[in-house]
């Protein structure tokens, strides 16, 4: 048996990062354990571009202040109330210090990314992308002296009363061994990957989700926490999932296949219809909600259906529109009924209203007498080649989780703290997202508990060893 | 789709990155590709001469292989910036063979030029080789003067020939149809390639061996390109003298053109062994291996030519002068007929690049 490290955390992620290296900070000897390569190492994050940051005033990079009400009220809508009011407020006055702090670890920031959502004010970009932040991340801990393994796979968890012993480890080359710490923190992500846990939720609609991240999420230590006596949070079936491309990879398709289009057309599923209003409310306030929206429909596959005048009105996609000089012809080529696509498209011609288009408010093109409605953003979809793109549900990440308190510590289905267990990222999302999704969240979520799990961790360590 | 390979294969990557946009603050060639939504063999070479090669958006693409979706921008930018060497090469026939074997014919050039100013200088008089001279004018007891200056500004305008022909084809398939660059974008551009702007990863450094950034690449290249300047002003300075003042090389060592090329000279040795060290050290996943022989004669030259300038400075009052003048004129004409077909080229071309992008950024600003 090695030697016994201060904390231990497994995952390789924001949130692990940040959880080590505050770890370290605080005096830790820390260990982190990546279950995936090098290559695919920081699972979601990889996959990131910003964070959601309160802040006061105007920066370099950000347009305009984002107090910490306005973020609890978005916070609020998004999730329509399902959170915890104590933890996530904490969490969004911390928001506003991580903004430093991550720059202090070697983050950078950019301003917003030219022609994506309208997210100036609100959120942080990272230069160079979630990638980038990370190898910035994991470059800091290693000059620390936090040390990191790689295809390091944690089979078991020996956990007695609440209490963390030691964890079990494959690898790749040396087998199986056993790793001793005096905390834990567990940053290792949600169950998104693991199509046969979905499944148990979804039934066999799972099978045609595709999965934005890693193949590795797999929830492997959520599943072990939870059997350990840990309390859970969340509901099992929430998720953050938007529409993707249906023609993107089952895995790690990542943002290139995501899909912006639905407020310039009509979204139809498998036999033509449409079933919801695509002009609700402004995209970067309703994307989140398609993944669950074509998640209900049959065969979980759905069609953004446009014409050749909105092509340039959304940024470029990763793969071509379907095209078609009639609508029949585009139907057939979807393999969808022509005669149903035709009288779904005309009903919906006729029922366009005439008025002043404008996508960046809730303008008042509207429908009249067609159900559902498009309530802003109708236009009739006249001007051949008739367009469209296959969607399906992409699965970002799952939000069951392990409860924890504000000190990041996991709460035991008795209801008492964990002596030394801690959890931050999406294994712990939960508690904050009941429901629903505000871009960027997921990052604040990792940063600000990531960073006091490896604090607290280190303090429990500290208090052990003296 | 495209004229060749690696045009189709740049169209698929530059159609992946404007889907995703993670990397446009980390040099100009994701902006400039943001600008357009499909790509012609003009928008590829453009973007291609852009790109410094720094390696940020590799290290920091999360589609990089293994991943399937296989970006590997910085090789694939790095094979359609040689061939569009050759695309634009004037007269068109001599760029493939020097883009194969450009480290031999460079070195063969240098030696045949040696070998015929000696066997010149010994055809007249066989003492004169090895003989020591000193003062005023001794250098063209090897070689008069006009014909020393007559055969190499015969190379130099020549090059600067082909390379004018070569560039105005570049403009004509980058630049939009006016196609006159203005005063503001040409400074702009001579800014933003004097301080090498775009080879820093963002801000950080280049990646070489590995995820680890270094500003290493940029200090050697503004040695090789500063010292390359300085030696070429120390020249200037000397032909000035020679037929404003009537003064004759070579000159003491407090002199300006003396001084120029020390300077230079020196920049002229330890930044390409430099460049030439990073080469041989970086990832191979970022290098277009296929182009080493270009690039190593480019390299090899430039410090050829350092080296034995410097070496005819300091025994250039011993019998070794005859010979190491020879080297060093061999030297520098293989570096002026090579130019317009070698890796020297990358400089113009990614100046014009430059220039085209300032233009675009202006007219997006004012629009």
């Amino acid at each position: 048996m090695g030697r016994k490290y201060d904390v231990l955390v497994i995952g390789g992620g924001n949130a692990a990062l940040c959880a080590a290296i505050s770890a370290r900070r605080s005096g830790a000897s820390v260990l982190v354990l990546e279950g995936a390569p090098k290559f695919y190492r920081g699972g979601n994050t990889r996959h990131t571009r910003n964070m959601r940051c309160a802040h006061d005033a105007a920066t370099e990079i950000l347009t305009g202040p984002y107090t910490e009400e306005e973020f609890w009220e978005d916070l609020l809508r998004v999730t329509g109330g399902q959170t915890d009011e104590e933890l996530a407020r904490h969490m969004i006055r911390e928001s506003k210090d991580i903004l430093n702090w991550i720059v202090e670890q070697g983050v950078r920031w950019q301003p917003s990314l030219g022609g994506t959502l309208s997210l100036g004010r609100t959120n942080s970009f990272f230069l160079g992308g979630g990638r980038a932040m990370l190898n910035a991340l994991y470059l800091t801990a290693e000059q620390l002296g936090v040390e990191v393994e790689y295809d390091a796979e944690v089979t078991d968890l020996v956990i007695e009363d609440g209490m963390f012993l030691a964890a079990r480890v494959k690898r790749s080359i040396n087998g199986e061994t056993e790793i001793r710490a005096t905390s834990l923190v567990a940053a290792a992500g949600g169950f998104e990957a693991n199509i046969e846990w979905l499944k148990q939720y979804w039934g066999e609609a799972a099978d045609n989700f595709l999965i934005r991240g890693t193949p590795y999420n797999r929830g492997s230590i959520l599943k072990m926490l939870l059997a350990r006596g840990v309390q859970e949070v969340g509901d099992p079936k929430q998720c953050h999932a938007v529409a993707i491309d249906a023609r993107a990879p089952k895995f790690d398709g990542g943002i290139i296949t995501r899909h912006d289009s639905v407020v310039f057309g009509i979204v139809v599923n498998k036999h033509a219809q449409r079933f919801y209003d695509e002009g609700e409310d402004i995209w970067p306030k309703r994307y989140a909600i398609w993944g669950r929206l074509v998640a209900a429909q049959p065969d979980q596959i759905a069609y953004i259906i446009f014409d050749s005048t909105v092509v340039t009105s959304f940024m470029p996609t990763l793969f071509p529109p379907i095209a078609g000089q009639t609508v029949a012809e585009l139907a057939s080529k979807l393999e969808l009924d022509p005669a149903a696509l035709e009288k779904t498209v005309t009903e919906f011609n006729a029922a366009v209203r005439p008025g002043t288009f404008d996508h960046t408010i809730l303008d008042d093109c509207r429908t009249e007498g067609v159900t559902p409605p498009k309530t802003h953003w109708a236009r009739r979809i006249e001007t051949p080649p008739f367009l469209a793109y296959p969607v399906r549900p992409g699965i970002t990440f799952t939000y069951l989780g392990t409860r924890v308190t504000k000190e990041a510590r996991m709460l035991m289905q008795d209801g008492k703290p964990s002596a030394n267990m801690f959890a931050a990222g999406e294994i712990m999302a939960g508690n904050v997202l009941g429901k629903g999704y505000a871009a960027g969240i997921g990052m604040t979520i990792g940063s600000v508990f990531g960073r006091i799990a490896g604090r607290e961790a280190a303090k429990h360590a500290r208090n052990q060893n003296s | 789709m495209h004229g060749t390979r690696i045009l189709d294969e740049a169209d698929r990557l530059m159609t992946v990155c404007n889907s995703c946009r993670y990397c446009e603050g980390l040099c100009a060639v994701f902006p400039a590709m943001e600008m357009r939504r499909a790509f012609s063999d003009g928008d590829l070479n453009y973007l291609a001469n852009l790109c410094h090669s720094c390696g940020a958006c590799y290290v920091d693409c999360q589609f990089s292989p293994p991943h399937e979706f296989n970006v590997n921008v910085p090789k694939t930018l790095s094979v359609a910036r040689a061939e569009s060497y050759a695309a634009y090469a004037w007269p068109r026939a001599l760029s493939g063979t020097f883009a194969r074997n450009g480290l031999v014919i460079s070195i063969i050039a240098a030696l045949s030029m040696a070998a015929f100013i000696l066997g010149f200088a010994a055809l007249n008089d066989h003492s004169v080789l090895f003989g020591v001279h000193t003062g005023p004018g001794a250098f063209y007891e090897l070689m008069p003067h006009n014909a020393m200056a007559a055969l190499f500004s015969a190379a130099l305008l020549y090059a600067i020939l082909a390379l004018v022909m070569s560039v105005r084809a570049f403009w004509r398939d980058i630049g939009d149809p006016i196609g006159r660059a203005d005063c503001g974008s040409i400074f702009q551009a001579m800014r933003d390639a004097g301080e090498l702007r775009y080879l820093h990863g963002g801000g950080v450094g280049c990646y070489n061996e590995d995820d680890r950034p270094t500003d290493r690449r940029k200090l050697y290249h503004h040695l090789t390109f500063y010292g390359f300047l300085l030696c070429f002003a120390a020249t200037s300075v000397a032909t000035l003298y020679h037929y404003l003042l009537g003064r004759e090389a070579p000159y003491p060592w407090w002199d300006l053109p003396v001084v120029l090329g020390t300077l230079g000279g020196i920049g002229l040795i330890v930044g390409p062994v430099g460049l030439f060290v990073a080469k041989m050290q970086r990832d191979p996943e970022l290098l277009d291996e296929g182009r080493y022989g270009m690039d190593l004669g480019f390299i090899a030259m430039l410090f050829l030519t350092g080296l034995t300038g410097m070496a005819l400075l300091i025994l250039r009052e011993t019998a070794a002068m005859g010979p190491l003048l020879a080297l060093h004129l061999g030297a520098v004409f293989a570096l002026f007929i090579t130019m317009p077909y070698g890796k020297f080229v990358h400089g113009i071309y990614r100046f014009v690049a430059l220039v085209r992008y300032a233009q675009e950024r202006r007219g997006e600003a004012g629009s």
